[in-house]
């Protein structure tokens, strides 16, 4: 327990709420500026989807801020939702994550009971209740993706329960960019190799004009006959090992195996009696035997 | 908005849904069927009125089949007047029911934000409504046809998108009467009024 919390009994409660983080917040918030309560990770995001021939195409950036800064340079944005269905999320990352779950949950609870394939607007009906209830406090806004016995669609769902059927829709701070591309080249009927490049070239987009968005670009493709192609860091336009590897670094920070001469060694072997023969820990060695004999 | 004519009644909208000054969708459907003979128009917040809809669909549909008939349009705006009064402070709704049932013919209900329910004999709502008031104040006649309605509806709501910037996008249109629906659809390069896209 760190220093900052304060409890009263010993142990952590078994039951009920835990108010043992209280007394800290109301401390944290009381020094000006310094000690503002830690913000969750939002996810400054381009986030899209579209419908074409034979199912829809989902796509997301991978990039994770809190603040100005990039908490998580390669993250999972499209949740699963069913087999049929996938879930793009922008907002608050940890809201985007549990209501995907949530859904999904009951998505899979339903499908159990009336053995049958759930539906796309299932879900969408399903969210759009837990975001209206919640009245905007849980800042989540999605694509939804799938397709159905009534074929592929995409909705776009906002943090405040409203919906909207659409062939294409994009969302997070890199929508505008992104929608740019979709507004100029969007077609009805287009195969599943142009639509994929369209979406890749959509949240490329965004990727590159918009400052929340960034990374590698993941791809979901779901087909009519329920078939799903999930390419995680489909494109990688942001690859930092070739640049890193084009730095000359001093030979001094970039020692290899091998530059300090061995002069001896001596490797005792554990007391086979001692902890039932198990090793937990470097107790379990003897470190005197270990110096180097010089 | 909503328009009567001699035997049924049209209601039309524009397309546009916008956060801030971004258009969020710019060809979204405001016009909602909450039963076989009756609709809804939205404006104020998308998810304030798809929630109010949505409830009031579930009754009348319910009622429907508790008591084998159709409901009145009168029956569809008090239960969402009673909604919107009952929540007010919750919601930013204003919503105009319009419809065609055997007891009354065509009619109109405007609900205000307040939760008021009037009966018009037309009425128009939203942003753009009062960029269009004068107009059909002037325009409108009772016992028009059909046609000529759907003609002024448009034409109405053309001039509101072009003025409203809140307002545009494509016009839907639905002419209720003891026939059933007839959907329509305009695109924006096509409206009876203002600039058209020239490619």
């Amino acid at each position: 327990m760190s220093e900052l919390t304060s409890s009263s009994s010993g142990g952590p409660a078994t039951t009920g709420f835990s108010f043992e983080n209280t007394i800290r917040n109301k401390h944290m918030l009381s020094m000006d500026g310094s000690g503002a309560l830690p913000s969750p990770k939002k996810t400054g995001t381009t986030i899209v989807g579209m419908v074409y021939k034979d199912g829809v195409v989902l796509g997301a950036d991978t990039r994770a801020t809190s603040g100005s800064e990039v908490a998580e340079k390669n993250c999972e944005k499209i949740h699963y939702l069913a087999p049929n269905m996938y879930c793009c999320g922008a907002g608050t990352a940890a809201d985007t994550e549990m209501i995907t779950q949530l859904i999904s949950s009951q998505l899979e609870l339903l499908r159990m009971n009336t053995h049958s394939q759930s539906r796309v607007i299932t879900a969408c009906t399903l969210l759009k209740r837990r975001l209206f209830q919640h009245q905007g406090q849980i800042s989540a806004a999605l694509v939804l993706g799938g397709c159905d016995i009534n074929g592929p669609c995409i909705f776009q769902i906002a943090p405040h329960g409203s919906t909207a059927k659409l062939d294409y829709t994009t969302m997070g701070s890199g929508s505008l960019a992104a929608m740019s591309v979709f507004e100029s080249t969007w077609r009805e009927d287009m195969n599943e190799a142009d639509a994929v490049k369209m979406v890749q070239r959509a949240v490329a987009a965004g990727v590159f004009n918009d400052l929340g968005s960034g990374s590698n670009i993941d791809i979901c493709v779901i087909r009519k006959d329920s078939s799903v192609d999930y390419r995680r860091n489909d494109v990688k336009p942001n690859e930092i090992k070739p640049l890193r590897d084009l730095i000359n670094h001093s030979a001094l920070l970039t020692m290899k195996p091998g530059v300090t001469p061995t002069i001896g060694e001596t490797i005792t072997i554990p007391h086979p009696t001692s902890n039932n023969g198990m090793m937990v820990g470097p107790s379990d060695y003897d470190t005197s035997a270990m110096e180097v004999e010089a | 908005m909503a328009l009567p004519f001699k035997g049924g009644v049209v209601v039309c909208a524009d397309s546009r849904t916008s956060t801030g000054s971004y258009v969020a969708n710019r060809v979204s459907d405001k016009l909602v069927q909450l039963s076989d003979n009756i609709y809804a128009c939205r404006s104020g917040s998308a998810a304030d009125t798809q929630a109010l809809t949505d409830y009031v669909h579930y009754y009348l549909n319910s009622w429907s089949l508790d008591t084998g008939r159709q409901p009145t349009v009168k029956t569809a705006a008090h239960l969402m007047r009673r909604l919107i009064y009952n929540n007010k402070d919750q919601l930013q709704a204003g919503v105009i029911i319009a419809g065609w049932d055997a007891v009354h013919g065509g009619s109109v209900y405007t609900i205000t934000l307040g939760g008021s329910c009037l009966e018009l004999p037309f009425a128009t709502g939203g942003s753009g409504s009062i960029f269009v008031a004068g107009l059909l104040d002037a325009e409108f006649r009772q016992e028009m046809t059909q046609e000529e309605a759907r003609t002024l509806a448009k034409k109405a709501c053309a001039h509101a998108m072009t003025r409203d910037g809140s307002s545009g996008g494509v016009i839907r249109t639905v002419a209720i009467s003891s026939e059933g629906v007839d959907r329509d659809y305009t695109p924006g390069n096509e409206l009876p009024f203002g600039p058209s896209a020239p490619f």
